[in-house]
């Protein structure tokens, strides 16, 4: 089980894996996410979003950015390898339905969690647009994947290295103001770019969905670690998410709760870079 | 450990393993040949729990209470006076042979102790350990009646864990007689005691029995909530291989109604019944301002962290913990003590519970209570956290907390606290640990059709440990609310006489 089949890098910290999972692949639905933990007694469990998954084959794609330890051990395993423990599907799959005209937001590593939405848009019958943004061309991910979903494809980078040079919520806020406006709008990424995608939105009324990646433990309802507090009230991402009207998120209270092991984080990124070789820069 | 030579407080002296075992013998000896009748017994001195120095213990995980020698064991065992009408075993949720064990216990019969304690209950080393013996078994016991306290019952549970801890220092193992395989399965959902009782009974029965866990670790609570200190988790996992030994398959990462739905394991997977021991779910919050700054944390997070991904183990451990100098608990349970104990080893100079009522009306066990104060931790009774107020990047720096008085009794008996209105006062915090409960976890009811909750959440089951559902099985903290290691085993226990009996049938 949990035995890698693919492992591919998509830019300098970015890696896409495919590992067998049969039980995993059968159940899931876009917009639900899996643990990962590399070692049973002392290794940190780590959310992720499931990319794909093929239920035939039993196979589950994840996608992630070499961040912090495990993340960075992950990246060392090779195909054939065993992830020790995955535990998932995860969380509430993405209500689906047909919106009428959507548009998927994607900001860095986020474009690969909203891969699997906008194909189920797309199947429910949607007419899907996609932006997806990132820091420069190297950090830029899921191109081809998400142009064979949508023609409609805007690529942004902070850089202008590839697409226009602006943020995401240029062409999202072009959008809305446009004179087809999105019905809904998914915007999934770094905190703070969801945040800025529901302020964008807010004023045009537009129903916006944000995908919460906070810190967990045990993904089931168990330890509270994951709570935001939604429209007044306190939610677990793990159970009641991940997905969450972003006009109801406290965004500011999250991205404080996420920063709060950033010193400890930031000593074992570095260490990661020291012992593993890695290339990338530490944040 | 208490050097002999050290100038050592006069209580820790007191607890000194080697000066306990010594007084025992000689007690021991001079008893020898003696019939005793029950004013001899009555003047047995009860025996002390050796224990680590609370100077020394707060700096390390190791285990608090350091059990009984053979000679304390069997000294204790003799304060017994066997009472016709055993008013100990009445208190017992399991109904443990009381003066049957602890009568072979006075005489050395360790191994034949631990039997008769096997006939009844499951898990002896972690019941001596854990049972709130002091409203059970001891508060009934006929010896602290007479002395006039329950501190001077006879101590059963220290002997009940000191024969099973004997087992397994001397490496015995008894794997139990599994009958004839009945080609029948069984699916249990959750390895904490309930599911761990009702897996072994159901096994011995000759069904084939699997177990589905959701985190990495079997054990439930037993593995991430109870901490270290005081129930090693050696002493699990010991028990888990007993029933790996017996041929349960144990199947972690496995989440039933998300990874599986029960339904599916029944119409296609091919169990013939189920049994639900998903134990307590989601952690209740104050809902006080405040309670989502950084440095605020369920206990169920700060122990988990703490336990299940050894943060303590700093360096080693990829899990971090918060790092804090001040800590307020909030709460008055064994879950609280465990989270200010904890605290206070992970470096926390001082920290603070925060209970509403006094400490006579605490649930946490007495010993632990007894433990913490030893440790230096600070009750504040009477008050609560009203507020957390934070930094200007949003982590704990204080909680604004309220007194309140005892008023009339409620319901239940218990004189309730009343609010001292403009009692407001400031205490600086720099983490805040909550530990005043769970309410049930939705997770398998949402995905099981048919499967009725009451108005808590908890899965409803009739006098067999049935639910709603046909086959399907429940108990532990999942039907009970937060309750006890005994009753959920009693009660696994209970569910897996019935599908027994149910599948014999068949
Ligand atoms: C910190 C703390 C201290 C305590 N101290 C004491 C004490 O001193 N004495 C005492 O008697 N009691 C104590 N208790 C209470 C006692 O531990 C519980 O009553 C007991 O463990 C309940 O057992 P259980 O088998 O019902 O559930 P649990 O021990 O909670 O086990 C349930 C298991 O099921 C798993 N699970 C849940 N949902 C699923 C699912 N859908 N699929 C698969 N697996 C699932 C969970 O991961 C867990 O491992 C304490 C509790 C805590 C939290
Ligand atoms: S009540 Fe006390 S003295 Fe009597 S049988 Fe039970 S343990 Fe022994
Ligand atoms: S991660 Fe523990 S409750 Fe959500």
């Amino acid at each position: 089980m949990n035995r890698i089949l693919e492992k591919r890098q998509l830019s300098a910290e970015v890696f896409r894996m495919t590992f067998d999972a049969p039980n995993i692949a059968r159940e899931r639905r876009a917009g639900q996410f899996l643990i990962i933990q590399l070692d049973t007694q002392v290794g940190e469990r780590i959310p992720l979003t499931i990319a794909d998954a093929d239920a035939v084959k039993g196979s589950v794609t994840i996608i992630f950015q070499a961040v912090g330890e495990t993340t960075h051990r992950l990246a060392e395993f090779k195909v054939g390898d065993e992830i020790r423990n995955v535990l998932g599907p995860l969380g509430q799959p993405t209500h689906i339905k047909n919106f009428g005209r959507a548009l998927c937001v994607g900001g860095g590593i986020g474009a690969a969690p909203l891969h699997p939405i906008a194909q189920a848009l797309k199947a429910a019958g949607n007419e899907v647009s996609i932006v997806i943004g990132a820091r420069n061309k190297e950090l830029l991910i899921m191109e081809e994947e998400m142009r064979r979903i949508s023609s409609d494809l805007t690529i942004v980078t902070d850089d202008g290295s590839a697409g226009r040079k602006a943020l995401v919520t240029a062409p999202l806020k072009e959008a809305c103001e446009g004179p087809k406006p999105p019905d809904i709008v998914v915007a999934i990424g770094p905190p703070v770019m969801m945040k800025f995608c529901a302020e964008t939105t807010r004023p045009f009324g537009v129903h916006t969905v944000v995908s919460l990646n906070t810190i967990m433990i045990d993904g089931t309802g168990m330890c509270g670690g994951c709570r935001v507090t939604v429209g007044g009230q306190t939610k677990f991402v793990c159970v009641d998410g991940p997905e969450f009207d972003g006009h109801k998120v406290d965004f500011d209270n999250m991205i404080l709760r996420l920063g709060a092991y950033k010193p400890q984080e930031k000593e074992a990124h570095h260490r990661c870079h020291l012992d593993l070789n890695i290339a990338g820069e530490v944040r | 450990m208490l050097a002999e030579h050290s100038p050592a407080p006069s209580h820790a002296a007191a607890l000194d393993p080697v000066a306990l075992d010594a007084a025992a013998k000689a007690a021991l000896a001079g008893l020898a040949g003696k019939v005793l009748g029950n004013r001899d017994r009555l003047a047995i001195p009860s025996q002390d729990m050796p224990t680590q120095d609370p100077e020394v213990r707060v700096t390390n995980m190791e285990e608090v209470a350091l059990g009984y020698s053979a000679a304390q064991a069997m000294l204790e065992a003799d304060r017994c006076l066997s009472c016709r009408n055993a008013p100990c075993v009445a208190g017992c949720p399991v109904a443990i042979d009381i003066p049957g064990f602890l009568g072979h216990a006075a005489k050395g019969e360790f191994a034949e102790a631990l039997a008769v304690i096997r006939e009844s209950s499951l898990l002896p080393a972690v019941c001596g350990r854990v049972c709130p013996q002091e409203s059970q078994c001891q508060e009934r016991c006929t010896v602290g009646k007479s002395l006039k306290t329950v501190e001077k019952a006879v101590a059963i549970g220290r002997v009940e864990r000191f024969v099973a801890d004997l087992e397994r220092l001397e490496g015995r193992s008894i794997v139990p007689a599994i009958a004839a395989p009945t080609g029948k399965k069984v699916a249990i959902i959750g390895s904490g005691p309930a599911g761990v009782s009702a897996a072994a009974d159901l096994r011995k029965a000759g069904h084939d029995v699997t177990i589905f866990e959701a985190f990495q670790r079997p054990g439930g609570v037993l593995i991430y909530g109870i901490p270290e200190f005081r129930l090693p988790k050696a002493i699990v996992d010991r028990e888990l291989e007993g029933l790996r030994a017996m041929g349960v398959a144990i199947e972690t990462n496995f989440l039933v109604g998300r990874t599986r739905k029960l339904e599916a394991l029944l119409k296609e997977d091919g169990f013939d019944a189920a049994f639900i021991g998903s134990g307590a779910g989601l952690p209740t919050f104050m809902d006080i301002p405040g309670e989502n700054l950084v440095g605020v944390f369920s206990a169920n997070e700060y122990l988990t962290r703490s336990n299940l991904m050894k943060a303590y183990a700093r360096g080693k451990a990829a899990t971090p913990i918060w790092e804090a100098g001040t800590v307020a608990v909030l709460g008055g349970g064994n879950v609280a003590m465990d989270s200010a104990r904890t605290a206070r080893r992970l470096g926390a100079s001082k920290v603070y519970v925060l209970y509403r009522r006094t400490r006579a009306e605490m649930p946490a066990r007495a010993e632990e209570v007894g433990h913490a104060m030893e440790e230096g931790i600070e009750f504040r009774f009477l008050e609560n956290a009203s507020r957390v107020i934070g930094d200007e990047l949003g982590r704990v720096k204080a909680i604004e907390t309220q007194r309140f008085e005892l008023g009339e009794p409620d319901a239940s008996g218990r004189r309730r606290p009343v609010l001292v209105k403009g009692s407001e006062s400031t205490l600086p915090v720099d983490a805040v640990i909550v530990a005043i409960g769970n309410s049930s976890s939705p997770l398998i009811p949402q995905t099981t059709s048919g499967l009725a909750v009451d108005d808590k959440g908890r899965i409803k089951v009739d006098a067999n440990g049935m639910t709603s559902i046909d086959g399907v099985y429940a108990g532990g903290d999942i039907v009970l609310g937060a309750a006890t290691v005994i009753l959920a085993m009693g009660e696994g226990r209970r569910a897996a006489a019935s599908i027994n009996a149910r599948l014999a049938g068949r």
